[in-house]
C-alpha cells in the first residue's frame, strides 16, 4: 500500500490512476449506452430495467443497496480522476510557462488537445443530467419510478437535446484519446498490435457515440413516444 | 628539457605487466586524501574520470560544453579497433600492433603501440558490460568491419555512430559515479592556464562561461584529455569548438609539444560548397569499402557524372594501386585526390571535389544493399548537398580530420611537466605520422579506463606534496594574467571578427602546411602567421563583455592560442627535413610519388620547449627504435 | 534569396527577453540554418551589436548541442534533421522566420537561444547507467544478445540529448528523453539487474527537475530529430507499474539464512 501511494506522488503514477479510473467509467458508459438503448424496445421494458437496476443483486442485497454500491464505486472513480487530471493539469500549466510565438501542432490530434476542457464538460454535464434523469429538479415533469416517462418528456426541447448531442461529441473526443492514451499509459504496448490500438479506441468511441445519440434524437424526432 | 620515455625493459609482450606490478600503489584508505582535476570529458576524460572516482580519488572534471555527453567524441562514426580475433581470419595482439606502426610510418614508439594492442582487448568487454549496443550478428554474437584499408575485421561499431555509444557509456559511468560524490562536474567551465608550483603541475585556471568569474582550482596531479588541434586549419571535420587551448597554455608552462605537424587529412568528406563554409563533414571512410573514386580523364571536362562515357573516366586509385584500390591508407588517398584537383580535373560547382561513385556497387548488390550499408550516409549526405548519390556519385575531397602530434608523454603518459598527464587525442599519441582508421577511440578509452588510473596512482603515491591552499599566491598570479588577458581581448574593439582571422590563418595553413608541404610554402607561412596575429591583436573585435556568456570571447581566445600555435605546426614542418604518413614533403618522394622517410636523421620524435615569447622554440628529440617492426618503405602498389 | 527573421534575444536567465528583426541578405540555398545565422552574427558584429548566442558544435547532428524553435517547430521544418543540418534550401525568398529558444520549466533560458538542459544530466545521474566496475568485465561474447534486442536498444539509445522532446510536448515532459535511455538500457542483459530500480529513480528525478508529466500527446517523437519512439515511454510506464508492484524493493529475507 505504502509502495502504491509512493507510486501515486510521481507523474506517471497519477496517470496510471486515471487509466484505470478511466476504464472504470468507460465501462460504466458503455454499459449505461446499452441500457438506454432498451428505451427503444418501450415503456415498461425500460422501466422495468431502471426498476431492475435498483434490485440488482437481489436477493442477497435489499432495494438499492447494490446500486449504491455501484454508485460509490463510480463516485470515487470520478474523484480520483478527477482530481489526478487536476493535478497534472496545473503541473503541466507550471512545466511549460511560457508560448511560442507559433507553434503548429505537429502530432496534436484536436481529441489529445481538449482531454482537459473536454472533461470539464464532460463534468458539468454529468451533474446537470442527474438533476435532469435522477432526480429529477431540472426536469419539467418529473414522475420518480417512471424513467420512460422522464426520458420522452425531457428530450421534447430541442435545447435539452443539443446539450445531450454536444455532451456526448465531448465524451466521444475524449474516449477517443483516452482509450488510447490508457493503454499507453498502462504500457499495454506491443510492435505487432500497436497498430490496432487507435482502431480500437475509435471504434468503441463511435459506438458509444451512436449509442448515446440515438435516444434523444430518436425521442426528438417522435421515434420513441 | 630532458625526455625519459620510461619504458620497461623486458620483452614487449610482458612490459606493461612488469611495469603493472612494479608500480607502487596508493593506500585505499589514503586515496580519498587526493584530488585529481581532470579536463575534458571526451572518450579519454570521461572515462578516466569515471574510473579514478571508482577508485575512490575525489576527482574534479571540467568541460566547456554544457553536458559532459556532447564531446566530439560523440561524432565518431566508423568504429573502434580490438585485436580480439572474433572472426578468426588471423588478427592477433601482435598484427594489430604491428599493423599500427606500420601504419603510423614508423614514428610511434613501438612499446605504447604494443600496449595498446593488449588493452583494446579489455575495452570491448568494459563497453559491452555498460550496455554498449554494438553490432550483432544473428547468432547474438559480436559483428565486425573492416575498415581503413586493413586486411583484417577487427572493427566494431554501432551503426554510423559508435563515438556516440561510446561516450554515452563512458558518460554513464561518469554519471554514477557523480551520484555516488566521488566526482564533481564542471560543466560550461574553459580551462584557460595550468598552475605549476615548485616544478609540479598543482592546478588550473578555469572561466566560467555562464558567469564569466575566472578561478583557481587545485589539485594533486591534473590530466588534460582535451581533444586535437584540427581546427587550427578552420575547415576541419572537427566539431566547431574544438581547439588547442589547453595543451598550448600547458605547453607554454613547460609541456614540451611533440610532432605538431602530424596532422592526417581524411580522404572522404564533403567539398566546401562557399566561402560562409563554418565546418567540412565527414562521409565515413567504409564508403570506400564499395565506392570507386574516379574523376574526368580531360582536364577542365565540365559534364555532368552521368554523361561522361566509361571511356572517359580515370578510375585513378585502381589505375596507380592495383592491389589496394580505393582502399588505399588515407594519407595516399587523399594526395592523390589533391593531385587530380590541382590537375584540374576536379569536378562539382568548384571543381574542387572527386567523385566517390556508387553506381556499380548498386549494379551488383542493389539498391536494397547499398541502402543497408550507408543509408544514413547518403540521406546526410542528400541532406547537405541536395544531391541524391543513389542516382550521382557522391563528390569528396580531403579535409583536416585528426591530430597525431599533441604534448609529449613518456609511458605514464605524464608529461615534461610532472603531475601533468596527457590522455587521448591530446598527447602525441600512438599513431606515429599516421592514424589508422577506428584506432583512436580505442587510445582514448585505453588510456583513460586502463593505463592512467594505474600510472597516475604510482605518481601520486611516490611523490611528496606541499600543502598549496586554494588562494596561493601562484595560482591567484595565474589567475590575474588570464583576466588581464580576457580584459585585452575585450578592449581591442577593432573592425574585424574572430572568424575572419580564423579563416584566414586556416587557409594559409591548409595552402602551406596542409596536405603538402615544401620548405618555401612553409618560410612563407612562418612569415605571415606573425603578421595575422599581430593584426589580430591589433583589429579584432570582440562584443560584449566578459561577466555573461560570450560566444565571441570563447572563440577570441582559442583563436588567439591558435595563432601561436600554427608557428610552431609550420617550424616542425619545416624542421622535419623528409616526408612520413601524413607529413609530405614535396622535396622527399619516391619516383611514383609515395613518401620518402629518412630514417637515418628522422626515426625520432620532435619535441618543442618553450623558451619564452621571444625566443624561437627549442627543439629536442627522442630517438625511436624499432626492434620488432623492422623498419621498411611503406607500399601499397 | 532574402529573409526576415524574428529571433529571441534576452539577455540573461533573470531579464526579460523579447523577438529582434534581423534581415538576412543574399542568403545562398547550400547555407545550413546556422551558416546563415554566422552570417547574420558577422554583420551584427561588424555593426558593433552582440550577436545572437545560440548553442552548437558537431554541426552533423550528433553532439545535441544546437536546438532552437523554428516557426513553431524545434529544430525546424524538416522532420527527424536537427537545426545544424537543416539547410535554406527549405526556405523561399521572402520568408518570415521566427527563431525562439527551448521554452521550459525544466530548461531556463540563459541567454537568447542557449538554455540550460543539466536537467537531463541529472536524470542520467539518477540511475541511466550499469554498475559496473572498470576491469570487471566478461568476454565480450561471454553472454549472446539477440540481434534484435542489440537493435532495439540501438533505435532508443540514438537519442541525443537535444531537449527537442521538452521543446516539443504542450506539457513540457521529459518522458521521451527519459523512456530512451530507460529502454536502451531495459533492452539489454546488462540492464537488468537495475533495470526497476532505474526506472523509478529517474521518474523521481524526472518529476523533481519540474517537468510535466506525460499525456500521450506524440509531439515528442515528431520533433525528435532521431525519431525516437513514444513505444519507448509505454515500455517505461510498464516498468515503472512493475517496479511499483515490488519488482524494485530490496530483498528484506525470510528468515533462517544462517548466522
Ligand atoms: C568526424 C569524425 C569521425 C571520427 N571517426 C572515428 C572513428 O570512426 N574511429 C576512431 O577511432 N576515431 C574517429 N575519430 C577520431 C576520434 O573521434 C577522436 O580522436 C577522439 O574521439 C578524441 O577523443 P578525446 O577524448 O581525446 O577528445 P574529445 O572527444 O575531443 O574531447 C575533448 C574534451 O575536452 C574538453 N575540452 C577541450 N579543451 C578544453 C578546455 N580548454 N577547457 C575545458 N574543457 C576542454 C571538451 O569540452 C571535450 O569534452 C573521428 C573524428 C572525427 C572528427
Ligand atoms: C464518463 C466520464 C469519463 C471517462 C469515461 C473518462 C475516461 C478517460 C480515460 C480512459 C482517460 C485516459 C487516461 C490515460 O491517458 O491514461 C482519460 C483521460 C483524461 N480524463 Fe477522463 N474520463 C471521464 C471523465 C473525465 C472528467 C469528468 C474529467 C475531468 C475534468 C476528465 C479528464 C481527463 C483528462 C484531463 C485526461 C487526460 C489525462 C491523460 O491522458 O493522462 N475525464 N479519461
Ligand atoms: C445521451 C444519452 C443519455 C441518456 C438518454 C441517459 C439517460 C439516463 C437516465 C434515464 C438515467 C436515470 C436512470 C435511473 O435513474 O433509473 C441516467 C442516469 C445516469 N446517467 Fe445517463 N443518460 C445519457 C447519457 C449519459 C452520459 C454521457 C453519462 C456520463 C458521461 C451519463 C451518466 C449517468 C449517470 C452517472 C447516471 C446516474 C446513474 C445512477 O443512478 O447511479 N449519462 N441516464
Ligand atoms: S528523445 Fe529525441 S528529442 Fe528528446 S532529447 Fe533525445 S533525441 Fe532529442
Ligand atoms: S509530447 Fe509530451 S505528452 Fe507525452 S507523448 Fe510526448 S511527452
Ligand atoms: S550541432 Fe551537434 S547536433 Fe547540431
Amino acid at each position: 500500500m505504502r509502495r502504491v501511494a509512493a507510486f501515486y506522488q510521481s507523474t506517471v503514477g497519477k496517470k496510471v490512476a486515471m487509466a484505470l479510473t478511466g476504464f472504470i467509467l468507460v465501462g460504466f458508459v458503455i454499459g449505461h449506452m446499452l441500457g438506454n438503448l432498451k428505451a427503444f424496445q418501450g415503456a415498461e421494458k425500460f422501466n422495468h430495467y431502471a426498476e431492475g437496476l435498483r434490485e440488482l443483486g437481489a436477493p442477497f442485497f435489499g432495494h438499492e443497496q447494490f446500486l449504491w454500491l455501484f454508485r460509490i464505486a463510480l463516485i470515487v472513480s470520478v474523484g480520483v480522476h478527477v482530481l489526478a487530471a487536476t493535478q497534472l493539469t496545473l503541473r503541466a500549466w507550471r512545466a511549460r510557462p511560457a508560448k511560442y510565438h507559433m507553434a503548429p501542432h505537429l502530432e496534436l490530434s484536436y481529441a489529445s488537445r481538449t482531454m482537459r476542457w473536454g472533461g470539464v464538460i464532460i463534468a458539468t454535464y454529468v451533474v446537470y443530467h442527474l438533476m435532469h434523469f435522477t432526480f429529477g429538479n431540472a426536469h419539467p415533469d418529473f414522475i420518480p419510478g417512471d424513467a420512460y416517462h422522464n426520458l420522452v418528456v425531457g428530450f421534447q426541447s430541442p435545447w435539452v437535446v443539443a446539450v445531450y448531442l454536444v455532451a456526448v461529441a465531448m465524451l466521444t473526443l475524449h474516449l477517443y484519446h483516452g482509450i488510447w492514451s490508457a493503454l499507453q499509459t498502462l504500457g499495454a504496448s506491443h510492435p505487432t498490435y500497436n497498430r490496432w490500438r487507435r482502431g480500437v479506441a475509435a471504434a468503441l468511441a463511435l459506438a458509444v457515440m451512436a449509442g448515446f445519440a440515438a435516444v434523444p434524437l430518436s425521442v426528438f424526432a417522435g421515434i420513441i413516444r | 628539457m630532458e625526455l625519459r620515455a620510461k619504458v620497461p625493459s623486458g620483452p614487449i609482450q610482458e612490459k606493461w605487466d612488469k611495469h603493472r606490478f612494479e608500480m607502487k600503489l596508493v593506500n585505499p584508505a589514503n586515496k580519498r586524501k587526493y584530488e585529481i582535476i581532470i579536463v575534458g570529458t571526451g572518450l579519454a576524460g570521461a572515462s578516466a574520470a569515471a574510473t579514478l572516482g571508482e577508485l575512490g580519488y575525489r576527482v574534479k572534471v571540467f568541460t566547456y560544453h554544457d553536458s559532459a555527453r556532447r564531446a566530439h567524441s560523440i561524432a565518431a562514426q566508423g568504429g573502434i579497433n580490438a585485436a580480439k580475433n572474433y572472426q578468426n581470419d588471423g588478427d592477433s595482439v601482435y598484427r594489430l600492433f604491428y599493423d599500427t606502426v606500420k601504419g603510423g610510418d614508423f614514428r610511434a614508439r613501438e612499446a605504447n603501440v604494443y600496449r595498446l594492442a593488449q588493452i583494446s582487448l579489455n575495452i570491448i568487454d568494459q563497453c559491452v558490460a555498460q550496455g554498449v549496443p554494438f553490432a550483432r550478428e544473428y547468432g547474438g554474437l559480436l559483428a565486425n568491419r573492416s575498415f581503413g584499408g586493413a586486411q583484417v575485421s577487427r572493427t566494431f561499431y554501432a551503426r554510423g555512430q559508435t563515438g556516440q555509444q561510446l561516450l554515452l557509456g563512458a558518460y554513464q559511468a561518469l554519471a554514477r559515479q557523480v551520484a555516488e560524490g566521488t566526482v564533481t562536474l564542471y560543466p560550461r567551465t574553459e580551462m584557460l592556464d595550468v598552475i605549476v608550483i615548485d616544478g609540479q603541475a598543482r592546478g588550473i585556471v578555469v572561466r566560467d562561461l555562464v558567469t564569466g568569474t575566472i578561478s583557481a582550482h587545485m589539485a594533486q596531479a591534473v590530466a588534460l584529455g582535451t581533444g586535437g588541434y584540427s581546427n587550427a586549419f578552420f575547415l576541419s571535420t572537427n566539431a566547431k569548438a574544438c581547439n588547442a587551448t589547453a595543451i598550448w597554455r600547458a605547453y607554454r608552462r613547460g609541456a614540451g609539444f611533440a610532432n605538431p605537424c602530424f596532422t592526417q587529412i581524411h580522404p572522404t568528406c564533403i567539398p566546401q560548397a562557399g566561402d560562409y563554409q563554418s565546418k567540412l563533414t565527414l562521409m565515413s571512410e567504409s564508403l570506400r569499402n564499395d565506392g570507386r573514386i574516379w574523376v574526368p580523364v580531360r582536364a577542365g571536362d565540365t559534364r555532368q557524372a552521368n554523361a561522361i562515357p566509361e571511356g572517359e573516366r580515370d578510375y585513378y586509385l585502381e589505375r596507380i594501386y592495383p592491389s589496394f584500390g580505393n582502399l588505399t591508407p588515407r594519407d595516399v588517398a587523399s594526395r592523390r585526390a589533391k593531385e587530380m584537383v590541382d590537375k584540374d580535373q576536379g569536378v562539382g560547382p568548384a571543381r574542387n571535389g572527386v567523385y566517390l561513385d556508387f553506381r556499380d556497387a548498386i549494379q551488383r548488390l542493389g539498391r536494397q544493399t547499398i541502402a543497408e550499408r550507408y543509408g544514413n550516409l547518403f540521406d546526410m549526405y542528400l541532406q547537405i548537398t541536395g544531391e541524391n548519390p543513389y542516382d550521382v556519385p557522391m563528390r569528396i575531397y580531403p579535409a583536416p580530420h585528426y591530430t597525431m602530434g599533441g604534448l609529449w608523454v613518456d609511458y605514464n603518459l605524464m608529461s615534461t611537466l610532472p603531475g601533468l598527464f596527457v590522455i587521448g587525442e591530446a598527447n602525441f599519441s600512438d599513431h606515429g605520422a599516421n592514424r589508422l582508421g577506428a584506432s583512436a577511440l580505442m587510445q582514448g578509452l585505453a588510456d583513460g579506463y586502463f593505463i592512467l588510473p594505474s600510472t597516475i596512482g604510482d605518481y601520486l603515491a611516490q611523490t611528496k606534496f606541499a600543502a598549496v591552499p586554494e588562494d596561493h599566491a601562484v595560482g591567484r598570479g595565474a589567475v590575474a594574467e588570464a583576466e588581464a588577458r580576457t580584459r585585452r581581448l575585450l578592449g581591442i574593439n577593432g573592425s574585424r571578427t574572430v572568424d575572419a582571422f580564423h579563416r584566414e590563418l586556416g587557409t594559409l595553413l591548409w595552402e602551406f602546411c596542409g596536405m603538402e608541404r615544401t620548405a618555401d610554402g612553409l618560410h612563407h607561412a612562418l612569415r605571415e602567421i606573425p603578421r595575422i596575429r599581430e593584426a589580430f591583436w591589433a583589429d579584432v573585435r570582440v562584443p560584449g563583455d566578459g561577466q555573461d556568456l560570450n560566444q565571441e570571447l570563447e572563440k577570441a581566445g582559442r583563436v588567439a592560442d591558435f595563432l601561436e600555435f600554427a608557428e610552431v605546426m609550420c617550424l616542425d614542418a619545416l624542421q622535419r627535413d623528409e616526408s612520413c604518413g601524413g607529413h609530405f614533403r614535396e622535396e622527399h618522394q619516391t619516383p611514383d610519388g609515395e613518401a620518402r622517410r629518412d630514417d637515418e636523421q628522422f626515426a625520432h620524435a620532435a619535441v618543442w620547449e618553450y623558451t619564452g615569447d621571444d625566443h624561437p622554440p627549442k627543439r629536442h628529440v627522442e630517438p625511436l627504435t624499432f626492434e620488432y617492426v623492422h623498419l621498411a618503405q611503406r607500399s601499397y602498389k | 534569396m532574402n529573409l526576415t527573421l524574428h529571433v529571441w534575444r534576452q539577455s540573461g536567465a533573470a531579464a526579460a527577453g523579447r523577438f529582434e528583426r534581423y534581415e538576412a541578405r543574399d542568403v545562398s540555398e547550400h547555407m545550413s540554418f546556422l551558416e546563415m545565422l554566422d552570417v547574420v552574427n558577422e554583420g551584427l558584429i561588424e555593426a558593433g551589436k552582440e550577436p545572437i548566442a545560440f548553442e552548437h558544435d558537431c554541426r552533423e547532428g550528433i553532439c545535441g548541442s544546437c536546438g532552437m524553435v523554428i516557426n513553431g517547430r524545434p529544430h525546424g521544418p524538416v522532420p527527424r534533421v536537427t537545426a545544424c543540418q537543416l539547410h535554406m534550401r527549405t526556405f523561399k525568398d521572402g520568408d518570415q522566420i521566427w527563431i525562439e529558444p527551448w521554452r521550459a520549466r525544466g530548461f531556463p533560458v540563459l541567454k537568447d537561444l542557449v538554455v540550460d538542459r543539466s536537467a537531463f544530466d541529472r536524470v542520467i545521474q539518477a540511475g541511466g547507467y550499469v554498475s559496473v566496475r572498470t576491469g570487471a568485465a566478461p568476454d565480450a561474447n561471454a553472454v549472446p544478445i539477440p540481434k534484435r534486442d542489440a537493435e532495439r536498444a540501438m533505435d532508443a539509445a540514438a537519442c541525443i540529448g537535444c531537449g527537442a522532446c521538452v521543446a516539443a510536448c504542450p506539457n513540457g515532459s521529459a518522458m521521451l528523453f527519459t523512456a530512451a535511455k530507460v529502454a536502451h538500457l531495459g533492452a539489454l542483459p546488462q540492464g537488468q539487474p537495475e533495470r526497476y530500480s532505474r526506472v523509478r529513480h529517474m521518474l523521481a528525478q524526472h518529476d523533481d527537475e519540474g517537468f510535466g508529466s506525460c499525456t500521450n500527446h506524440g509531439n515528442c517523437e515528431a520533433a525528435c530529430p532521431k525519431g525516437i519512439s513514444i513505444d519507448w515511454i509505454a515500455q517505461l510506464n510498464r516498468d515503472a507499474i512493475r517496479a511499483a508492484l515490488g519488482k524494485a524493493t530490496e530483498y528484506a529475507g525470510v528468515g533462517g539464512g544462517g548466522a
